[in-house]
């Protein structure tokens, strides 16, 4: 290993990255640190992984990430649009309220209000 | 207890004293006198007030009334109008702090904004593929360091320069650290990775440990190669599964790319890293204490000095460092020491991950500059108590730092300013009790815990935790508590100043504060 490898590693994982967003018009991260995975984080992974499949979305890829702190909103999921830099963010989701996220919000396009989290309410 | 209409909060600080806020208690104190009112207004004082620029300022409870700008020709009026008669001056009125802190009442959206050091990366990339932590540009400090030879002097210059402290409790210089093991004579050196997070409340290392592992890695290596040292340790707390996991993919990861092992980029500079699961005794956070399990002994601390940067791990010179600490150590070589510098406060540089826990609507983690207030804590990323509870007290730092009260929420968090308030900023855990809390019983599960917790190794902690054990249930019924109250201060501090490590020595923190900010609800009791 130098400098100038780790340079094009460094690339390449940009590259990838890059190509994700850039492929995928909806990127779906799941918080899967030990206090997502304690409320459940594994199922909703499985769920949107299912939901995905058996819809035939292309779209769309599934994601783990680990945990940001937001411990009281746990499982938390992240749903990145294409254009957008910024994700909604979605608290307390459960494998019903995954299946409904991919019917309203992938699928249509409109975002869950529900289980938004939206904090200084 | 005595009953107060009315209690007054001055705020002190560096600012307030300047504008002449001690002879303005004085006065206000002399006229309460004067009108006898020193038996329904209560004046106290407490930290800043977070506001600036509003001169000497005051707010009055109940009613969170905040008087900015004020000076001793207000006195006669707030008096007269306020503790007298009851109606608001409303001329003095300034926004009240809540209210500034509303505006970055935060959420997730938010958290995300603020600029977070070893946090960056949890929760964002995918803690287990290691292209992730690359397009990131991780291992590019220890890249640059090894190929442009850097000298290990200047590394822990440059540490030494950003001012960052210890992140496991004690905050001591980790700059200073290094140099001592760099300093030191020996064939083989260690470096360890304190990951065994066992303050009760406490998960920020959790969080760095299964959200960026790599990073954890490439501080340990900059370490490894400041010091002098070819093989490192990760103590992990054997309850935390899943960062054991991790961990073991991020090395082997590392491994697979030649960013550990055999002559790392060229340079002839070698480094090894294996994992150790720690056995689940709060002792063993201590720095020696750790040393002796991994050493296969019962974990009791060691006799310092020697401290372990000179006489560590099998006798030979480690630098023990906790998760938090290393993960600071990539970034500050990258953006340097001044980058850093720009965060927190002068004295205590940097951020600092804290867990909020308790009665507070949102729990969690957050990573923040060191010298924000409780307050902003509590109210602004905690959202607040929860429904019907009013917040009671404050148990800051983990198990063995102080419980602070109300009055208190407006000190600012970084290790010099709460020492100074006598407590300690400890592993940053924020614990919030509300209302519904008994103080007394409180303390009891607090002291349960260090005689649980206590290794038996010297006898002021082996008894002396005990005792206290027994006299806080003896409060529940005994006529004397003030008595009692007063015994335990006193055995707390005989312990603190004969203990054999921290775990003894801190207690004194908790006992005394419960007593000093809660005496009265106990002896009511």
């Amino acid at each position: 290993m130098n400098l100038e490898e780790l340079r094009k590693l460094r690339e390449k994982g940009q590259r990838e990255m890059m190509q994700r967003s850039d492929n995928a018009k909806y990127r779906i991260v799941v918080g899967m640190g030990t206090s997502g995975i304690a409320a459940g984080a594994r199922e909703v992974l499985t769920t949107f992984i299912e939901e995905i499949n058996s819809r035939k979305i292309k779209d769309v890829v599934v994601m783990q990430t680990g945990e940001k702190g937001y411990s009281s909103k746990e499982p938390v999921v992240e749903v990145f649009v294409h254009e957008e830099k910024e994700p909604v963010v979605y608290g307390n989701i459960n494998p019903e309220k995954a299946k409904r996220i991919v019917t309203e919000h992938i699928v249509g396009g409109v975002i869950v209000e529900d289980y938004q989290v939206v904090f200084g309410d | 207890m005595d009953f107060y209409n009315y209690y007054a909060l001055l705020y002190i600080d560096d600012s307030t004293v300047a504008a002449g806020v001690k002879e303005f208690e004085e006065i206000l104190k002399r006229k309460l006198a004067a009108a006898d009112l020193l038996n329904s207004v209560k004046v106290l004082e407490t930290g800043s007030s977070g506001l600036k620029d509003y001169g000497i300022g005051l707010s009055v409870y109940p009613g969170d009334i905040h008087y900015g700008n004020l000076s001793t020709a207000d006195i006669d009026e707030i008096i007269n109008e306020h503790f007298i008669k009851g109606r608001v001056v409303t001329r003095l009125i300034v926004k009240p702090p809540e209210e500034q802190f509303r505006t970055s009442e935060l959420g997730p959206q938010d958290v995300r904004l603020q600029n977070r050091i070893v946090l960056s990366l949890s929760g964002v990339i995918d803690p287990e593929n290691i292209f992730e932590y690359f397009a990131e540009h991780g291992y590019e400090a220890i890249g640059k360091i090894l190929e442009e030879k850097v000298s290990p002097e200047k590394v822990v210059g440059i540490i030494k320069n950003s001012g960052l402290q210890g992140r496991g409790g004690a905050g001591f210089p980790t700059g200073l650290k290094w140099d001592f093991t760099r300093k030191a004579e020996g064939n083989q050196k260690y470096i360890i990775c304190n990951a065994d997070e066992g303050e009760p409340g406490t998960f920020k290392d959790r969080l760095i440990l299964e959200g960026n592992p790599h990073l954890v890695l490439e501080g340990m290596l900059i370490a490894g190669y400041a010091t002098g040292a070819a093989k490192g340790y990760i103590y992990i707390r054997g309850e935390y599964d899943l960062s054991i996991k991790r961990m073991e993919k991020a090395l082997s990861q590392a491994y697979e790319y030649n960013l550990l092992g055999h002559n790392l980029f060229g340079s002839g500079f070698s480094f090894d890293i294996e994992i150790k699961k720690g056995a689940g005794a709060y002792v063993c956070g201590e720095e020696t204490s750790l040393i002796e399990s991994m050493e296969g002994k019962r974990g009791i601390p060691r006799l310092k000095p020697p401290f372990p940067g000179t006489h560590g791990l099998k006798g030979s010179p480690t630098v023990v460092n906790n998760v938090e600490t290393l993960a600071n150590i990539a970034p500050i070589l990258l953006k340097g020491a001044e980058w850093f510098r720009s965060f927190g406060t002068k004295s205590c540089p940097g951020t600092k991950v804290f867990t909020i826990l308790g009665d507070v609507r949102y729990t969690g983690i957050v990573e923040l500059p060191m010298g924000t207030t409780l307050r902003q804590i509590i109210y602004g990323y905690g959202g607040g108590m929860r429904e019907q509870r009013s917040l009671k007290a404050v148990h800051l730092g983990g198990t063995s730092g102080a419980v602070f009260d109300e009055s208190m929420l407006d000190i600012p968090l970084d290790y010099d300013s709460v020492r100074n308030h006598g407590g300690m900023l400890g592993s940053g855990a924020i614990l919030v009790l509300s209302n519904t809390v008994n103080m007394r019983d409180y303390l009891e599960s607090v002291l349960l815990f260090f005689k649980h917790e206590s290794c038996g190794k010297c006898v002021p902690c082996r008894i002396g935790t005990a005792r206290l054990y027994d006299m806080v249930k003896l409060l529940e019924t005994s006529d004397n508590k003030e008595l009692i109250l007063n015994e335990m201060d006193k055995l707390s501090e005989t312990m603190n100043k004969t203990s054999f490590c921290p775990l003894g020595q801190s207690l004194k923190f908790p006992v005394q504060s419960i007593h000093q900010y809660f005496g009265d609800e106990i002896l009511r009791s």
